[in-house]
């Protein structure tokens, strides 16, 4: 029976260090396997989160060799010779061993501004198949937080998750925008409380992500650009004042409820 | 604290589980950083002194030929050998022609969304490679200046455009040799092959893709927009591809360009 080391990061907010195992790893085996052999044969107390076991709910993120990788849907045999070392999220407060606190996320979360269509019009919305498909990709989001994890603004800049909501939730604002229904305007809102300046377009949210959403092409920059259009694009401005069109405030769209 | 502003303040600080490393990654992550440095750092060197060679970047009629260097067109200082010359000049202008005119590109690919990404990690190493710590104690991003001024890619899209149409000329009258008619040379081809890679560049930037179409709400009420949009899409997904294929091809167009006018090589004429 093949053998393999894993080198797993023990420890709380007390403090840590890597705990090595030498264990048992049979033919098309992921990470999470293992883990969960180490927790049933030689440390009953290591913490894992971990759900479907089938990349769809995206509890068991963590760094696998230093990278951002569900431990459900990496296997041992696409890793190279070696140990193999799992350290959790390093964005994320620890909790224990593999588990961290992600309630920024949450709370970025609850500052998304609503969905807001107009009142229902006699026969209900209609919708079309090319609008649909263009936010269908946002929607494959798992939730596993990786792309915030990896995202250098807070993992190397703590300060800066006060006025950053990360990648994660740059899409759910560009699914938003980009929704035909929905009239709240949030651009001044994401320049200037979510910070979508503080993205230097790295990718590393697209590299990572286990949905292969295009998270920079097809929700950053186009949010980049709407805030072109919005603030730095003296046509567009020219456009709005012939056309009279109104853009709503930061604080208006923060507060726009849902109907 | 009420629970409203429990559930929307964040709460910093919390120590971090993992080792107290700038990575834990094993893999050779160094290798696109240093690749890029290496093909950028070139072509800075190689363009900045071809811009001040002021010489062998037209071989005219006295060779048979119409071959301009891309960094060299539109020619509009009053040094431009005669023949290379634009419709209008800068007689004033005494120095070298092609500083005139390479802020246009050179900002183009300076904002380009690709090459940010490439130079923010290879020079500014923030960060260099993914899950690889940034190099830099704080960080504002593209908040404040000179960063800010990245938003001024789609002025440097529109300004390459007017470049693509004037290098496509000057492919057309690359099929004219003077005193021989209408043919194909090497050098033919190598303007166009550096023409079409310069349109696709363009065609595929990010800033083309949202003014296409990306920029409305519905592409059902606007179905020509839509229909742009599904075209520059497929291309913006090659749009690294196209970035480094027109930076190393437009060097190397320039080279030929030299060697033919400076006598070193013949432009061999294939019909």
């Amino acid at each position: 029976m093949a053998q393999v080391t894993m080198r797993v990061w023990r420890g709380d907010a007390s403090g840590g260090d890597f705990e090595t195992f030498t264990i048992e790893q049979n033919d098309g085996e992921v990470v999470l396997d293992v883990i969960h052999r180490i927790q049933a044969t030689e440390a009953p107390d290591l913490a894992c989160r971990w759900n479907c076991k089938a990349g769809k709910c995206g509890s068991c993120s963590a760094e696998i060799n230093g990278k951002p990788r569900l431990m459900c849907m990496t296997r041992l045999d696409t890793l190279p010779a070696g140990p193999v070392t799992v350290t959790p999220m390093k964005t994320f407060p620890i909790i224990r061993d593999l588990v961290t606190d992600v309630s920024f996320n949450y709370v970025q979360a609850a500052k998304v501004p609503a969905f807001m269509p107009p009142p229902m019009p006699e026969g209900g919305y209609r919708m079309f198949q090319e609008d649909v498909a263009r936010g269908q990709e946002f929607r494959k989001c798992i939730e596993c937080f990786m792309c915030q994890d990896v995202c250098h603004v807070i993992r190397d800049h703590e300060d800066n998750k006060t006025h950053y909501a990360g990648p994660r939730f740059f899409i759910r604002y560009a699914e938003l925008e980009m929704h035909p229904l929905d009239q709240n305007d949030r651009r001044d809102l994401i320049r200037e409380d979510m910070g979508l300046g503080y993205c230097n377009i790295t990718k590393c949210c697209t590299e990572v992500c286990p949905e292969h959403i295009k998270i920079t092409d097809n929700a950053i920059i186009p949010l980049k650009e709407r805030i072109v259009d919005a603030h730095y694009d003296p046509v567009a401005w020219l456009g709005r004042k012939i056309r009279r069109k109104p853009k709503t405030s930061a604080a208006d769209a923060a507060v726009q409820p849902a109907p | 604290m009420t629970a409203l502003e429990s559930s929307t303040k964040v709460q910093l600080g919390g120590r971090r589980g993992g080792p107290d490393a700038s990575t834990v990654r094993q893999d050779r992550w160094w290798i696109q950083p240093v690749v890029t440095v290496a093909i950028l750092t070139a072509f800075v060197i190689y363009s900045t002194w071809a811009a001040f060679q002021n010489k062998n970047y037209f071989v005219g009629a006295n060779m048979g030929r119409d071959l301009i260097s891309p960094f060299y067109s539109p020619c509009l200082g009053g040094s431009c050998v005669p023949g290379a010359k634009f419709a209008f000049t800068w007689n004033a202008w005494t120095l070298s022609p092609a500083l005139l005119i390479l802020i246009f590109p050179l900002g183009f690919r300076l904002t380009c969304y690709y090459y940010r990404r490439s130079y923010y990690r290879a020079f500014w190493w923030s960060p260099p490679s993914c899950a690889v710590a940034d190099a830099h104690g704080s960080y504002a991003g593209e908040t404040r200046f000179p960063l800010l001024m990245q938003n001024a890619h789609r002025y440097f899209f529109y300004a390459g455009l007017i470049f693509n149409g004037l290098l496509t000329y000057d492919a057309v009258l690359a099929f004219h040799q003077p005193g021989i008619g209408w043919g194909v040379t090497v050098g033919t081809i190598v303007l166009v092959v550096d023409a079409t890679l310069l349109w696709l560049y363009s065609l595929s930037c990010h800033a083309c893709r949202h003014l296409c179409g990306g920029q409305v709400k519905s592409f059902k009420a606007h179905p020509w927009r839509y229909k742009f949009w599904k075209f520059v899409t497929p291309l913006n997904a090659k749009h690294m591809n196209f970035a480094w294929a027109s930076l190393v091809f437009v060097a190397c167009t320039d080279i030929y360009v030299r060697l033919v006018a400076s006598g070193a090589i013949t432009d061999y004429r294939l019909f």
